[in-house]
């Protein structure tokens, strides 16, 4: 099956310092990725012809997302064809989908794709008032939401968590494996911002922020920025990186798109997503080596891995048993840069550039044995949901 | 102690939810060619294609499908623990209402539990609450 998205390979990656606190703007963390992804790519500027983010700027004070195309397109004078953000997509990977889209029809050849967060630095100064503005009201689908004191992605998407705990069954000590797997790898990952072990008791030590959400169930706010290259699979050809395509897509929309509506509590809009990409590869699960699941909470992860079919349904609590499968060194390694639950929160840009390090063996200390060529990514969040299957030749 | 609820913006679809309350009603826009109850309202029946829609005065009892009980203090007024939950109503269980369950302890509220509509009058809105009914109702 020629699907288009087997045309495209990223080519580069990069990453900027991630902290909890930057020592340069966004903008500043935002450059140092792209560069450094396009050097790694063994491009120059002037090769980029298309640029692609996701959600674009915001600059609302939150830090979600304060730098979009313009500024990094000024910044760096990068002339393209082709450029796009847009939030409503298939999660935070839209940005990827839609580059995809962009280089099969013509419109690019290497497009620099980026995610900055400055959530970090934002908390510590305006995040209480993003949250809460007197007298201003709230439009659009959040306006469902806004009147309970929903102040959080944790608040609100709680209620998918209870719900799958609900008809899972799931104990948390399961839902531990998640924390205590992604603190593991990142103690060996020198760019994670949280490295210190944590053990079971650690877990149930940290606060309850939303039932049955604890505070190691949620990732970790953080200044950095992540950028990759996409380009079509023939430029990719004479590039230096192992040639890794893009090899099948989920990025459909076929439930309510709603987040007071969503059809599919307990397993939010991941199921339909990952039926999509698996149609469009001869893979199947099993050929998985490495899994760079979604964890904005614990629970994105766990879902993932039923509704990649790692695993039955309802049946995450038992595949993950004690870690020792979903470990480094186990059949199925997760997040092993330590995941958004302690590298920090880079919405899914960190896996992807995660991926790619194990693909192309640069993992060091925390490098998956076995020479790993497949991997699976995902992003998560209700009605949205989005993945891909990356294959190195 | 507390912070006030950030109210919505209503519009022409979205208003009726927001003040029937002013008269004691749960309104949902509801199709008058196949009765089909639609929520988030749009004057559009996505079941038999109607523009025939009207605002419904529902019994305003439903089922919990999801809650949870927030602990973190997100702002210093805000009083703590509280539920938020999504609600299926009796009517027509694909009409889901984002609330708080109030009028009870918070660790008393479970998946499942039947709840009544209450209202709270904020500035110009009657926003929709949920309590348990009382047994024996
Ligand atoms: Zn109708």
């Amino acid at each position: 099956m020629n699907y288009p998205e087997k045309q495209t390979a990223i080519t580069g990656i990069g990453q900027s310092k991630i902290s909890r606190g930057a020592d340069k703007s966004a903008l500043g963390l935002s450059i140092d990725a792209a560069m450094q992804a396009i050097a790694d790519a063994g491009l120059k500027r002037s090769d980029i012809d298309g640029m692609a983010t996701w959600p674009g700027d915001r600059s609302d004070g939150s830090g979600f997302s304060d730098v979009g195309i313009p500024a990094l397109q000024d910044a760096l004078r990068i002339e393209v064809n082709w450029y796009s953000n847009c939030s409503e997509t298939a999660g935070q990977f839209g940005a990827i989908f839609n580059a995809i889209g962009a280089i099969s029809a013509g419109l690019a050849r290497h497009v620099l794709i980026f995610r900055t967060m400055y959530e970090a630095t934002a908390r510590k100064t305006a995040f209480a008032n993003a949250l809460n503005v007197p007298g201003q009201r709230v439009r659009g689908g959040f306006q469902w939401y806004a009147p309970y004191h929903t102040y959080a992605a944790s608040t609100q998407q709680a209620l998918y968590f209870a719900r799958y705990v609900h008809e899972s069954g799931i104990k948390p000590e399961q839902v531990a494996r998640i924390a205590l797997n992604g603190r593991r790898n990142a103690g060996l990952n020198p760019a994670a911002v949280y490295r210190t072990p944590i053990t079971m008791d650690d877990y149930f030590a940290s606060p309850i922020i939303s039932t049955p959400l604890r505070l190691f169930d949620c990732d970790v706010p953080i200044d950095g920025s992540t950028a990759i290259i996409l380009s079509h699979i023939d430029a990719a050809r004479d590039l230096p990186n192992p040639v890794t395509r893009i090899e099948a897509v989920g990025s459909n929309m076929r439930y309510r798109n709603s987040w007071t509506q969503l059809d599919a509590l307990a397993t939010q809009g991941q199921p339909k997503v990952a039926e999509m990409m698996w149609n469009r590869t001869d893979l199947t699960p099993g050929d998985v080596d490495v899994a760079e699941l979604y964890d904005g909470f614990s629970y994105h992860t766990i879902n993932w891995l039923e509704n990649f079919g790692f695993c039955k349904r309802f049946e995450a609590g038992d595949f993950i048993g004690d870690g020792s499968r979903i470990a480094l060194e186990g059949e199925l390694p997760i997040n092993t840069n330590g995941g958004a639950l302690s590298a920090g929160r880079m919405h899914a840009y960190g896996q992807v550039h995660e991926a790619c390090t194990q693909l192309w063996g640069r993992g060091d200390a925390r490098q998956v044995k076995g020479d790993p060529r497949v991997a699976a990514l995902s992003t998560a969040g209700g009605p949205l949901a989005g993945c891909f299957l990356l294959a190195r030749e | 102690m507390s912070v006030p609820r950030p109210l919505p913006v209503t519009d022409r679809d979205s208003a009726a939810y927001w003040t029937g309350g002013a008269n004691g009603q749960l309104l949902i826009e509801r199709c008058n060619g196949c009765a089909y109850l639609i929520h988030p309202p749009t004057g559009f029946c996505p079941v038999c294609e109607s523009r025939d829609t009207a605002p419904h005065a529902v019994s305003g009892r439903a089922s919990i499908i999801s809650c949870t009980v927030n602990h973190k203090q997100w702002m210093p007024d805000l009083p703590v623990p509280y539920v938020l939950a999504l609600v299926a109503l009796d009517e027509q269980a694909d009409v889901l209402l984002a609330t708080n369950i109030v009028d009870c302890a918070p660790e008393t509220v479970f998946i499942g539990m039947k709840v009544q509509v209450r209202f709270e009058q904020n500035e110009d809105l009657w926003v929709p609450l949920f309590a348990p009914v009382e047994s024996g109702k």
